[in-house]
Formats: C-alpha cells, structure tokens, sequence
C-alpha cells in the first residue's frame, strides 16, 4: 500500500507571530518557517506503518512557493521515500487544497491519505473532510490512534485521516538520513497540469493582533473580590 | 552553560580561611550553613554592628514600608542559595528603586558600620550572593527599568535589576539580542550577570562582557555615585575604569546601571546535536567548525555520556536525540547568520563531510525551533538534572582545550564507584564544567577532590573560576589562580577606592596571606 502525506510550510511554532503594519496579512518574511507540527505527526505515523510493513512507499505532497520544497526535504529527511510539490506563488485555501489532493490521489492512487488536522497558521482544519468528501473516501478525524489489523482498518482501506497532537511523537532528522534525502526526487506540477483552477472564495478584509490581555490586579479582601465580581465582571 | 550566579556579593564581610563548613543536613543530605553552625569556623567581625530598630525606621524614611522587608518568611529565600548549599541569617532585605536610594542606604550603612550584601536573582552557584551573617541584603529586584535603547547602534542602557530574559524579550521586538545567553536567564538579573562577568552559550561568538559592556553606573561602598555610564565604543580618555567592576563580584561597589552594546537579530539560526567517538574528535571538530563556519558559528558546546545519562534519567520532558545507541561524546553546535538556504547549506555540507571523515559518529539536525529547544533543554537542563540526582561538587575551570578532559578521567580513577563524575561545558571557550554527583554529601568524597581539582589546574596553567566567580566557595582559592604580586595590586587598586568599610572576603584573604605592612 501506498501512503500520501500532506505537509504544510507554516510559520514556526515557536515564533511571535507578528500582523502586517497595512494589516494585509501575518509578517513571512525573515521569520522562521517550518513543518506544521499536526503535518510532522502525519507523517511520523505513515512513517511507522511503512516500518511495521504495513505500507511500501510514503509521499510527501506539499503546496504553495518554491520554499516549500525545504520543508519536503525535511519530509524526505524524516523517511518519505518521495516528494511532490505544487508550485502555487499566491494564497492557497483549503477547498482548492482539497481538489489538488483529489487530483494528485486519481494519479497516484495512494491506498490512505494521512493529513494533520489543522495547520496552526490558518488553523482551517477543514482539508482533510474536504478530500474525503471529494473523493467519497471514508474519513477518520482527529485521530490520537491508527491500528490496522489485517487488512481492516478501524475504517476501510482507502481512507483520509487527520491526525491531532497525541497521535506520536515525531523523529529528529539524523546527519545519514539528510544525506539520503538530497537524492531523493522531488516532482514538482503546477495546478494547470492537475487541471485544478485556483480561485479563492473569501476575501481578507483586514488582519489584526487580538486585543491585549489586560494586567491583572491584587485585591485585599473577598468583600472587594465580590464587588469587583457583581459590578465589574457583572457575572454574578 | 551553568545555572549562574547572578548577583553582586558582600561588600563588606569578615571571614576566616577554613571557610567552609560543609557539613551533612540528615534531613536533605545538603550543607547547610547556618550561624550557629559555622561558628567555630568564622567568626563574625565585631566592629559590624547588628540591626536595631532605629535603623530599620531610617530604611522606612529612605524607601518607604514596603521596600523594606523584615518579615522573616520572606527572608528565608533571600538567605538561601539557589543550589541550597549556603545558608545565612540576615534579618533585613531592602528594595531600592533608583541609584539615589542605593547610595542613601550605603553611606548609612557605611556610617553604622553595617555590613551588606548585593543580591539580583540569587542563581548564582558558588555562594557569593547570599549572606554568610546577618548582612542586610541589599536587592536590586525593583530597579528593573530600561533607560534607553538606540536602534541604530544596538546600544541598550537599563537599570541592574532587569532580567536577562526580559531584556531579550524587549530586545527582540526591536530586532536585536542581548550578548550573552544562560540558562538562568528567567531569574538573573543584569546587574549581577556584570558584577560576576557571566559568560554562558554565546561567549564564543559575541565576546565576554568586558567587550560588550560600554558603561556602568556604580555606587561604593561609602555612598559614592560613580557615573561611568557612557555609551561610546570608543573612549580613550584614561584608564577604563569600568572593566575593574565587570567580575569584581560586588567587592568594590553595587552595579546600579548598565550600558551595554547588543547585536542585531539575525534570522537563520541551526542547531545540531551530534556524537563523536572521542574527545580528541570533538577537539578536531572545533577546529574544522571554526575554519569551515567561522562567520556563522555561534554555540559549541559539549558533554559527556555521563551527562546525558543524568539528563535523560532526571530531567523532566528531556528526550534523548540519538536514541539508537549511546555515544561517548555529545556537542551543540549552533550557527547564526543572515542567510537561511545559504546557512543551511553550508552547515549541512560540513556536517555531512565531517561524518564522512570520521569526526562525527552520527547526528541529528533540528528542524523547527521546538526540536532546537530540545537539543538546548539537555545542556541547560544539566545543572537541575545533577540537583535531583543527589549531591553535587561543581567546579567551572579554563584550561587549555586538550587538556580539558584529562581531569575528568583522572578525577574518575580518584574516586572510583563512590561518586559519578560527569564533564560538559563551553569547548569553544574552553570552560569545563566539572560535576561530581554523589548520593549524599561526604567530606571524605570532598577531601578526594580538594584540593587536588584546583592543584590539577593551577599546574596547568588555568583558572579555578572560569565564568561563576570565586564567590564564598573559592574565595581562599585565588592563589591557584593569581600570583600574589597580582593580588597585591588588587589590593592596593583597592584601596584607591574612597576610604569606607568595604572589604571582599577575596581581598581579606588575600590580606592574611600578604603582609599587612605593605600597604598603606
């Protein structure tokens, strides 16, 4: 059996995320990018089928700039045999993410698809149900655990999966298996060839920062806590 | 680097040269140093005056209520150390706001005859920021202000009570980083990182702190305001007095402000944790890293099997990177640049041709800022780690690269199974951190490794405090380290200072050994 993977190149977890001063977007540039964490589970676990010799091969399938390509090498790197990027400049939205999936399973014809369940940039959560229903494949969400038994899993073979955080957790990319993935193919396609037209459904009217936490205060007595409760907070 | 002493120490103490009463607590199996236990050993100087309530009401005039602090539950962690090793009795903690409070509170002091201790975050290691007596604890915790930063130049002013981490944080917004990186960077404070001369992971990149710090503002001891606080990179009028204060640990005045210059953020940051067989790998590893990476070098650091042993069976959340089997030798290596495909790139390349030749036995390259936390959460992570594992001598020596290791093997014949000996550190500077951990602590143990560590190192040619100070644990030990024609000029640079009480325990030490007569 065949595994595809989808990947995401996000924002690194770890960084400040920081809004546009014309608040058209969230700051990319000269910030750390990396594997979507959800992503990196996705593929640790096809990862440990292949090991377990349930599967025989492991596409990564990425989408979006050329950049991307670094993150399937991070794939390839971690153990995906294969790489598959689709070259998208502009802004990508779940829907047509969904159909670029679609049209990349009718070519390759993987027996599963495993995805994160969301990407934290976005935090769409919304791909994985879009390409099961596209493809009218039975969808497992959410996963914290995958066991196959025989050749039954605890959905049918053929099946579109999104994994959350407690499903695994993901290996290091060693120094021997770096070197193993520079010689690895990575195929890049454009939407055109998969005859997938990119249009988006929303628009962004503007991104701004969530308002700031406000400082909390010490208060000297129940009597005041009480008051500030009724008043105040208005909630009892 | 190591969990760090933080903090100024005593400005004025008396001590005797059996220092050290380092004896078993049943109950914890830590020293404890408490008054009446140590008794016998120093003796408080009678010309110090005790508290009494007048001068708490002056404080009160000075500060207000709330900046002094006599309740005795509060005092308890004031008094104790991080690592719990040293314990005083001081009754009195004050919390100064500004520069003009300190000095109010030193030239009363100085006046009454009382002895004090500067404290920042109390994290340093070898008891320099805790009272030995009843000392009033001067904190600087309140003066936490930034004055001052110039974007264009990265020079940054602020108050001595900033924690380093907050100054990152601040920092960070504005595209910059502080110089220097340490694990206590949550609870030290800046003050204290200056007066110590803290060194830490980014040492072997952006120098030590007499490079990067530009100014200092200072207090003596008899309430003397030194403004030094310039904030040039270049100033040749005279002697530099400032860099007499960066490492002087709080002997010749409280550091109140600093100037320091910061330098920008660069975006490509890569960390590898990688194996080598033996240490004269990791040694030929550093060489070909500093040729091959020298611009983008920015972290070299290295530890033993021990050390990773100890991590991955104390240290909460720790995972070990190269699960597959155990290695010798470990090293960070971490690079800074401007260029993120080239950095990589060029990293990986020299990685690859380095486990090719040899040097590296297996590796792994962190791919998102959470796996570098990882990597850097088992080296920061080891002063904690050696804590839970029981007793721990620590000692932070330089000596020259090659030898570096010798010492810990030798020291692992010494003392055979009774005691683990686990070696890491800065090997890009060529700082050991030595650790000897024990179940419980044991004079016979201690009587092994002292004085042999600091004989081992003064034969060749290093320094028994390479980045923690000497604090109250090495203060009779700078001989090891200093010539006494070089601590008698301390002594007399010293004495230049404005006459008032402030005497270091290094510099009474170095009293006793010296003839009084000397000087004048």
């Amino acid at each position: 059996m065949k595994i595809m993977v989808a990947i995401k190149r996000v924002v690194d977890y770890a960084v400040k995320i920081r809004v546009k001063p014309d608040k058209t977007g969230v700051e990319t540039t000269n910030v750390k990018m990396s594997m979507n964490p959800f992503c990196e589970i996705a593929l640790e676990e096809a990862l440990r089928m292949k090991e377990a010799g349930l599967a025989s091969e492991v596409v990564a399938v990425s989408m979006g700039p050329a950049k991307c390509v670094d993150t399937l090498r991070t794939g390839l790197a971690m153990g995906a045999d294969r790489g598959i990027h689709v070259d998208v400049p502009g802004e990508l939205q779940p829907l047509s993410v969904a159909k670029l999936l679609k049209a990349l399973i009718d070519s390759e014809k993987p027996g599963l698809l495993i995805l994160g369940k969301q990407a934290i940039d976005d935090d769409c959560n919304q791909t994985g149900q879009m390409v099961a229903g596209l493809l009218s494949w039975p969808q497992g969400t959410f996963a914290s655990k995958i066991s196959i038994r025989g050749l039954t899993l605890s959905a049918p073979l053929r099946s579109s999966r999104s994994t959350d955080l407690r499903l695994n957790q993901p290996r290091y990319a060693t120094l021997p298996n770096i070197l193993k993935a520079k010689s690895k193919v990575i195929k890049k396609c454009t939407p055109e060839e998969l005859n997938v037209p990119i249009k988006s459904d929303l628009e962004t009217v503007q991104v701004t920062e969530p308002p700031k936490r406000k400082a909390g205060v010490i208060l000297s007595s129940v009597d005041e806590l009480v008051d500030k409760l009724k008043n105040e907070a208005r909630v009892i | 680097m190591e969990k760090w002493r933080a903090t100024s120490r005593h400005l004025l103490r008396h001590f005797s040269k059996d220092l050290f009463d380092r004896r078993m607590s049943p109950s914890f199996g830590t020293f404890n140093r408490q008054l009446s236990s140590v008794a016998t050993t120093i003796q408080r100087n009678p010309l110090f005056s005790s508290i009494n309530s007048d001068d708490i009401s002056h404080f009160k005039e000075i500060l207000g209520e709330k900046n002094v602090i006599h309740d005795e539950e509060k005092l308890v962690t004031a008094n104790m150390d991080w690592m719990r090793k040293y314990r005083g009795s001081s009754k009195l903690m004050l919390q100064p706001r500004t520069t003009e409070e300190v000095s109010q509170i030193l030239k009363y002091c100085n006046s009454r005859c009382l002895a004090v201790v500067p404290q920042g975050g109390n994290t340093g290691l070898v008891g320099g920021s805790v009272p030995v007596f009843d000392e009033v604890i001067i904190s600087t915790s309140s003066m936490s202000k930034i004055v001052s930063f110039d974007k264009v130049s990265g020079i940054l002013v602020c108050e001595a009570g900033c924690i380093l981490e907050n100054l990152v944080s601040f920092l960070d917004n504005q595209g910059f980083i502080m110089p220097l990186d340490l694990g206590a960077k949550g609870s030290c404070q800046i003050g204290g990182n200056v007066s110590t001369n803290a060194g830490g992971l980014r040492l072997v990149r952006y120098g030590s702190l007499h490079g990067n710090v530009l100014g200092l503002e200072v207090v003596l001891a008899n309430g003397t305001v030194l403004d030094m606080l310039r904030t040039l990179r270049k100033d040749n009028t005279g002697y530099d007095l400032k860099h007499l204060f960066i490492g002087s640990e709080g002997s010749l005045g409280i550091v109140s402000k600093v100037s320091m210059l910061t330098p920008p953020k660069l975006s490509s940051v890569n960390l590898a944790f990688l194996a080598c067989k033996d240490y004269s790998s990791c040694q030929k590893l550093l060489l070909a890293a500093k040729r091959k990476l020298g611009e983008i070098l920015s972290a070299f650091e290295f530890l033993d099997t021990q050390a990773l042993d100890l991590v991955l069976k104390h240290l909460e959340g720790a995972r070990n990177p190269l699960p597959t089997s155990m290695h010798n030798f470990y090293i960070l290596m971490e690079t800074t640049g401007s260029n993120e495909s080239y950095d990589k790139e060029k990293l990986e390349a020299f990685l690859l041709h380095s486990m090719e030749g040899g040097l590296i036995s297996d590796g792994v390259l962190a791919q998102d800022i959470n796996q570098a936390s990882s990597f850097w959460h088992i080296r920061e992570g080891l002063p904690e780690a050696l804590m839970k594992a029981g007793a721990v001598y620590k000692y932070d020596l330089s000596l020259p690269v090659e030898k570096m290791y010798d010492l810990v093997e030798e020291m692992r014949i010494r003392l055979g199974p009774a005691a683990n000996v686990v070696g890491y550190g800065h090997l890009g500077d060529s700082n050991l951190h030595l650790n000897i951990s024990t179940p419980q602590y044991d004079d016979a143990i201690l009587a092994q490794i002292e004085p042999f560590v600091y004989e081992w190192t003064s034969k060749h040619h290093g320094s028994i405090s390479a980045e923690h100070g000497l604090g109250l644990m090495k203060a009779d030990k700078i001989f090891y380290s200093k010539s006494p024609e070089t601590v008698s000029i301390i002594l007399v640079g010293s004495y230049l200072l404005p006459k008032s009480l402030c005497i270091d325990i290094v510099l009474l030490l170095a009293f006793k050994s010296i003839s009084m007569t000397k000087f004048p």
